[in-house]
């Protein structure tokens, strides 16, 4: 059994490779070896982990002056999801860079955000989570403009103002709770904290501005579009499926549920912010003909659905969000490695472009067929679960509307993708397709096991022995405040 | 009554980066917001007559820190000043090479992304 003090390799080990990565640049060959190594070390390493609460004292300082790192069954899950999530896509990637230069240079970044990631999935100290947060979005910015077409260019220049803004309203958030406080680790500013002083809500208003503009919620949802597409598809993948929900949605979790505590929190406005930009995503995704961008705008919608969830408050909202955001973690990526394949073979995005590449590439023709399934949400595969729980949390908790709404937008959804898939797969093949080929199986591969993803990832919710042992923890960790009675070493 | 010059400046800060045309100009206001955090942080540490919070022998310490300032913020403002270093160079390279292939630095003609 792997015990926690090895907390800090999630953090350390891809910093390491990162840096290991910039010297052996002349050797591709090599940079495939550690950037797979390394991800493929940290999937084993997560998904070995015990489904326990435990501590790291950095430097064995204590929590009061010292960082403490902390895996409960909540971030586990979240970890778990990003080391696997980042494995698949640099797999992919092998195949998919390599029309770009620089490769070394390219899996250093990814594996500095993935680092960013774990350490702010794990750590528990407020600054070094702003540290954290601004190691994964410089390395995504980075990435965004990996390419260096004009066009991306713009969008990582939009991201990073962006970006930079949310992240500034974070930092201004940590300034206030330590003038309150005098103290950054989280187990203590909850103590601490007083609800009722004022300052408190403008720490909250600040946090869910910043948190919220990380995670593309309603009104601040115009950069995710261009930035999610505008990049490499297996980057694409990485920040729809992990950077948004680890960067925004996690910590907006923690710091309402544990932190303040949901009597306190804004939840109803949340909800309603959530409802919306899930309505206004569809919306948007409707009008598009560009596959990524489509998919990214849709991801704005399935945020709004983990929102509704975490609106809600309850058991079963949370369960919704939290199954959710695992599955939309599983076919959005899923989709954006099959956007980056049909793109790789073709070099077109706008799908009224294609037709007739069902028989030229038969095996992205099975995976986009069970993504789009899963995504619209065909009753065994994933997607119908996650979005039966939140339906039943809204009626549960008597917001029919609510509920009305998630129902249309999976309509809206579901005739959203077999449009694509029409477009794409069937019909008369155009004469300059007839080269086309299949890509390469270092791509094939992480799009089949994503695959299994989509069609397994529902049992998580239908074996009730899988749900006590994954769901029910995270959740008890959210609502209970089991997660102080952990930290009881305070020198 | 300095607090709320802070935020003043991070306001106009704000202001600028979400309004000014100029990429240049948005790099400037961004810069502006990020020391306007960091002044307000050092500021939430400050002491009127404190004294540099160094440890000496004379004295133990809850009595340094009953009349020093409190040295984290500072801490924590280094590293906060490095990040927005690092995030000011990644903006003023992009920045450049949006002038290479746009020819421009106005914000309304660097557009190809739709919507």
């Amino acid at each position: 059994m792997i015990n926690f003090s090895l907390l800090p390799f999630f953090v350390a080990l891809p910093l390491f490779s990162a840096l290991i990565l910039n010297l052996i640049e002349k050797k591709p060959g090599y940079a495939y070896i550690v950037a797979l190594g390394t991800t493929f070390l940290l999937s084993v390493l997560a998904l070995l982990s015990p489904i326990a609460t435990g501590t790291y004292y950095v430097g064995g300082y204590g929590s009061f002056a010292g960082i403490t790192m902390m895996m409960d069954p909540f971030s586990r899950i979240i970890l778990i999801m990003v080391q696997v999530l980042v494995f698949l896509a640099s797999w992919y990637s092998i195949g998919y860079m390599k029309h770009y230069t620089r490769k070394s240079r390219y899996f250093a970044f990814v594996l500095l955000m993935l680092a960013g990631m774990n350490g702010m999935i794990l750590t528990q100290d407020f600054f070094n989570l702003y540290v954290f947060i601004e190691i994964a979005t410089l390395a995504s910015y980075v990435l965004v403009a990996y390419g260096g077409r004009s066009y991306e260019l713009e969008a990582s220049f939009k991201y990073l103002v962006l970006g930079s803004i949310s992240s500034l309203f974070i930092l201004m958030g940590i300034a206030l709770l330590y003038s309150q406080t005098a103290a950054l680790n989280m187990v203590i500013v909850a103590q601490r904290l007083d609800i009722s002083h004022p300052i408190t809500w403008l720490i909250i208003v600040l946090f869910a501005a910043g948190f919220g503009l990380k995670s593309a919620l309603f009104p601040f949802h115009s950069w995710l579009p261009d930035a999610h597409s505008s990049a490499p598809a297996p980057i694409s993948a990485i920040l729809s499926g992990v950077l948004i929900k680890s960067v925004g949605i996690y910590v907006i979790l923690r710091f309402f549920f544990n932190i303040i505590g949901p009597e306190y929190a804004p939840l109803v406005l949340i909800s309603w912010l959530g409802a919306i930009s899930s309505l206004v995503g569809v919306i948007l995704a409707m009008g598009q003909h560009d596959i990524k961008r489509l998919l990214a705008c849709h991801s704005v919608s399935q945020v709004g659905y983990i929102f509704i969830g975490i609106g809600l408050g309850s058991i079963w909202g949370l369960m919704g969000a939290i199954l959710h955001m695992i599955n939309h973690s599983a076919f959005k990526s899923l989709l954006f490695l099959n956007a980056g394949s049909i793109e790789h073979a073709t070099g077109e995005r706008d799908f009224f472009n294609m037709g007739g590449l069902k028989k030229r590439m038969p095996w992205t023709n099975i995976t986009s067929f069970i993504g789009f399934s899963a995504i619209g949400g065909i009753p065994p595969l994933n997607g119908f679960w996650s979005k039966l729980i939140l339906i039943y949390a809204c009626i549960h908790a008597n917001q029919l509307l609510l509920a009305l709404i998630i129902a249309t937008v999976a309509i809206m959804t579901l005739t959203l993708f077999p449009k694509i898939q029409k477009y794409v797969f069937l019909g008369e093949l155009p004469d300059k397709y007839h080269h086309v080929k299949e890509v390469p199986w270092s791509m094939i591969a992480p799009m089949l096991v994503l695959s299994a993803f989509c069609i397994g990832l529902g049992s998580i919710f239908v074996v009730p022995a899988w749900r006590e042992a994954i769901l029910i923890p995270a959740i008890n960790v959210l609502l209970n405040g089991s997660w102080f009675e952990a930290i009881s070493y305070v020198p | 009554m300095i607090y709320a010059l802070c935020i003043l400046l991070f306001l106009l800060g704000l202001y600028g980066a979400l309004v000014k045309k100029n990429l240049i100009k948005i790099i400037i206001s961004l810069a502006m917001m990020n020391h306007a955090v960091n002044l307000f942080f050092i500021l939430l540490a400050y002491r009127k007559n404190g004294i540099a919070p160094i440890i000496s022998s004379q004295e133990n310490a809850s009595m340094l820190a009953s009349t020093s300032v409190d040295p984290l913020p500072q801490a924590l403002v280094l590293t906060s000043v490095v990040i927005g270093l690092g995030v000011t160079a990644l903006m003023v390279a992009l920045a450049i090479r949006l002038y290479h292939s746009y020819g421009t630095f106005d914000i309304t003609k660097i557009r190809k992304l739709r919507g």
